[in-house]
């Protein structure tokens, strides 16, 4: 099966001799569901950023060229959605949960009005998370797990192949992470490829089936048995971790000693 | 009571009052609607630094030819809309002292120009705090066109400037033009703010830009009438500020923002009410919209 989006040697750095990406080689196929796991500063988000092509390889030769090596490859036409950090938006704009839902429609058309279609739509995917009720409401009004649902219906009016979310539950309870994984289950089993970056390695990244551990480059990817390990997670994290068997979950603690000699290596 | 009609009436037994009145009136329409995105961009900095930096356009195209001063300071103005944007787009570069450097400069040398040269346009008041007296006809052309094009603009590309506004990332990943969008933005700005000048004034304007929009924002939680209100309050505070600017004998670019910082007042003690009153509505719509679409 082809890649609906692949990097082939990516490396991109924000300064001259400091990587944030460093021979990234990665394919995201149709279905799949993909955590990006790593710490902060690994180049999660930076990846996520250059899927979504709001990074993109400098277009004149030059200045920065160095900076960027490697390439993109995106199947012609594919439909991309992307949900961000709650907490990079701007949650006093005036927008209501219906024109910020109308927003992720294809831009074409120079209607001011959302067309009957459109509220159709709109009203069906935010009926499909459940918040149609809240569509009049200021998006400050939502509660944490309600806005994420606000964007996950706004990714869904433009019907995308690959969904890309970024934290999706960073600064969330517990409950809403449990509703947030399961109806992401459940869009992937719709058919809807998704991506999503995480540091919660228990919460969130035990439960994905395919992970990628990243550190600036590619530690291991494959099912969270194969790569929740001390010696991945050591790589990755740079600090001891052991990891444990609970219900036939892999569950990662801090390694005993708790303040590791040697354990935070810097490399 | 016959005198106090005719005394509120007198002004506009004058021609140029009239003319006065209608440019100060879509002007603040025109910087209401514009000072919107201005506000929600949190571009404040940028219409002030802007209107600077028109002013040394401004002085230096009428050393030129002063009959087509408008034409060189439109294009002045344009050309550092377009540095600024590119400037603020880099964010490591730091934006705010960048603009700080290329506005102040081209203010300065306007100010250089008009004292070692005169004028033979607008006076040097007239155009840092406006006047009335600074319109000629060929202005109040350029502000019509002006206006319309921006209105044409904004309704054809609402939806991409409205997406690029709030979440440039994700609209540049869904196929809008961010850096298209934004360059026409500025560029239209900077000629709205070219042809408003010399009706509020250089040092005036960022405060029209900014008054309107904060207000009509505190009024509402919907982006659609905070375009609507921010033109309406921009529109009432360009009209009455001219108007009151007749008796008050000062110039127009003051009263006009007097009266829109009195009308902001006014919005911060109406505004947890106003929207209240818009919310229990909204929920009310949204009780009743999506019924019949489902249907």
């Amino acid at each position: 099966m082809s890649a609906l989006l692949r990097t082939v040697d990516l490396s991109i750095a924000y300064q001259r001799d400091r990587p944030v990406l460093h021979e990234v080689n990665l394919g995201f196929e149709a279905g799949e569901f993909t955590g990006i796991v790593g710490p902060s500063g690994s180049g999660k988000t930076t990846l996520l950023r250059v899927l979504m092509g709001a990074i993109a390889a400098p277009k004149r030769q030059g200045r920065g060229q160095d900076l960027w090596q490697g390439q993109i490859q995106r199947r012609p036409g594919l439909r991309l959605a992307y949900v961000p950090q709650l907490e990079t938006i701007n949650w006093d704009f005036p927008v209501t949960v219906f024109e910020c839902v109308l927003m992720g429609r294809p831009q074409h058309g120079v209607h001011m009005r959302a067309t009957g279609t459109e509220r159709a739509e709109v009203m069906s995917a935010l009926d499909r998370l459940g918040i149609a009720h809240l569509a009049g409401r200021h998006i400050r009004e939502l509660s944490g797990g309600q806005q994420q649902r606000m964007f996950l219906a706004r990714a869904l009016t433009s019907q995308p192949e690959l969904l890309l979310l970024d934290e999706p539950t960073s600064g969330v309870d517990i409950t809403t992470r449990h509703a947030v994984l399961h109806l992401l289950a459940d869009l992937n089993d719709s058919g809807i490829g998704i991506v999503l970056t995480t540091h919660d390695l228990n919460g969130m990244a035990a439960h994905m089936p395919n992970l990628v551990c990243l550190n600036q480059r590619v530690i291991a990817q494959g099912p969270p048995a194969d790569v929740l390990t001390a010696p991945v997670l050591e790589a990755t994290f740079g600090a001891g971790l052991d990891v444990l068997t609970h219900l036939g979950m892999p569950v990662v603690v801090d390694s005993g000693s708790g303040l590791t000699p040697g354990g935070a290596s810097h490399d | 009571m016959t005198d106090l009609l005719a005394a509120l009436l007198d002004p506009f037994s004058y021609q140029f009052f009239v003319k006065g009145i209608i440019v100060a009136t879509i002007s603040g329409a025109l910087l209401g609607l514009l000072g919107v995105y201005i506000v929600l961009r949190g571009m404040s900095y940028i219409g002030h630094g802007l209107s600077h930096a028109i002013f040394g356009g401004f002085a230096a195209s009428q050393l030129i030819a002063s009959s087509w001063y408008m034409l060189g300071a439109g294009i002045w103005g344009v050309a550092s809309a377009l540095a600024i944007n590119s400037v603020a787009r880099r964010h490591r570069i730091g934006s705010d002292a960048a603009i700080g450097v290329v506005t102040t400069a081209s203010f300065a040398l306007g100010v250089a120009l008009l004292a070692k040269f005169g004028n033979r346009g607008p006076s040097f008041d007239a155009a840092l705090f406006g006047s009335i007296l600074g319109i000629s006809q060929g202005q109040v052309w350029a502000l019509i066109a002006i206006s319309a094009v921006t209105v044409v603009l904004g309704v054809l590309g609402y939806r991409a400037l409205l997406f690029a506004t709030f979440d440039p990332d994700v609209a540049q990943a869904s196929g809008v033009n961010v850096a298209r969008t934004d360059a026409i933005f500025v560029s239209i700005l900077s000629l709205a703010i070219l042809a408003t000048l010399t009706v509020i004034g250089v040092t005036l304007v960022a405060a029209m830009l900014v008054i309107p929009a904060v207000t009509a924002r505190l009024l509402t939680q919907s982006f659609q009438r905070m375009l609507v209100l921010s033109t309406i309050i921009g529109s009432i505070c360009g009209g009455l500020g001219m108007y009151a600017s007749y008796f008050a004998n000062v110039p127009s670019g003051t009263m006009i923002v007097l009266i829109a910082a009195g009308a902001f007042l006014i919005a911060l003690g109406l505004g947890p009410a106003a929207r209240r009153r818009e919310a229990s509505s909204a929920e009310a719509a949204a009780g009743l919209v999506p019924g019949p679409v489902r249907a």
